[in-house]
């Protein structure tokens, strides 16, 4: 009898395990985030806790090759330009295997962000711990932070808005909304937003 | 001989747009979607969410295919759902399926671009990501958001089909 439940509860912990282990769920709205330190396409190292002034951040997980991130681009370098100075600069993140995407090697990115002027770090993420902590699947994907003391926490997750074809069309601005409304004390209306984009490339196990 | 002329010149254009386009292409809405979903009968429906613009989509859609033809007679049947512009579909949809030679299986466009609308409704375990698959029967709905091999399509088709 003792055997049998020890092995109800083996069973039980390993099939608990296993939903964990393989739904990966990422970063639910309220949760901490973790701090990262990524290389830069300048060469250097950038962590969240880098920029001690900045209120918050707007991380965009996004790459060169997909159409979607392409599309949203212009949007991307336009909301570093409105909230950088307000507190919530933008911290782009590449987290595509450059084995299997090699228009997102490290070269590609050095090159795409001088080519468009980014006022704002592009990041290698090589092992794509970060884009999997965080539980980025698809390109382009946006989590706002908040400092909180020496913590950030997940604020916003998802899309930038609600038209990835025609921004003028966009009746919903998630990201600016959600920015605006920290930045006002307010609580955010839509705090996730779910959109079409580009799988992650993932290594090959 | 005017009239027959006529009649001609209409024959030619028929013919022509059947060589250029063997399946038309329909738009359709969020609800016209679900009417398909929610209703399999007694088939097994494989619908597969993608673009022209989504490489891993594109090099799996022939599995798509093949599956399609391969397993009509044990009533399988195959809805590939392009997320492309609707502007798009005579320039890039509608050629592209042409030169992939997607006869068998069913093309339409989804024409809703507010994304955050519908895609829980499709599915609460997709994240948007593409390419993402469902198969349905009248007693299961399984979702895989995960590109497929040619193998692992026909794996996962056969657990429903046995």
């Amino acid at each position: 009898m003792k055997s049998l439940f020890a092995l109800a509860v083996t069973l039980t912990s390993l099939f608990v395990f296993a939903r964990f282990t393989v739904l990966q769920p990422g970063y639910q709205v309220g949760e901490k985030a973790m701090d990262f330190s990524l290389k830069n396409v300048d060469g250097n190292m950038v962590s969240l806790s880098t920029n001690q002034s900045a209120k918050g951040f707007i991380l965009v997980f996004t790459c060169n090759t997909c159409p979607v991130a392409q599309a949203y681009e212009q949007r991307v370098m336009d909301l570093d330009k409105q909230f950088a100075s307000k507190g919530y600069p933008v911290i782009a993140i590449n987290a595509n295997d450059a084995a299997l995407s090699p228009g997102d090697n490290f070269q590609a990115m050095k090159k795409r962000s001088s080519d468009r002027e980014y006022s704002f770090p592009y990041l290698t993420d090589e092992t794509q711990q970060i884009a999997k902590t965080y539980g980025a699947t698809h390109t382009p994907t946006v989590f706002v932070v908040q400092r909180d003391g020496a913590d950030f926490i997940v604020r916003y997750i998802g899309a930038i808005d609600n038209n990835a074809q025609d921004r003028s069309q966009a009746s919903e601005k998630y990201v600016a909304n959600a920015v605006n409304a920290l930045l006002e004390n307010k609580s955010i209306a839509i705090p996730t937003a779910k959109a079409i984009g580009c799988g992650i490339k993932w290594k090959k196990a | 001989m005017v009239g027959y002329q006529k009649w001609l010149f209409v024959l030619i254009l028929f013919c022509l747009g059947h060589i250029a386009y063997p399946q038309q292409i329909r738009v359709i809405k969020y609800l016209e979607l679900r009417e398909i979903l929610d209703k399999p009968g007694d088939s097994t429906l494989v619908v597969n969410f993608w673009a022209t613009w989504c490489l891993p989509c594109v090099t799996e859609l022939p599995h798509f295919e093949k599956i399609s033809a391969q397993y009509a007679k044990k009533k399988v049947k195959v809805l590939l759902v392009s997320l492309d512009a609707a502007s798009l579909l005579k320039k890039k949809v509608e050629p592209f399926v042409v030169r992939k030679g997607i006869k068998s299986a069913k093309v339409v466009l989804l024409n809703e671009p507010d994304y955050n609308s519908w895609i829980d409704k499709v599915s609460p375990e997709w994240s948007g990501a593409l390419p993402f698959t469902l198969i349905i029967d009248s007693k299961t709905r399984k979702s895989y958001e995960r590109p497929f091999t040619e193998a692992e399509l026909a794996a996962e088709l056969k657990t429903f089909i046995q």
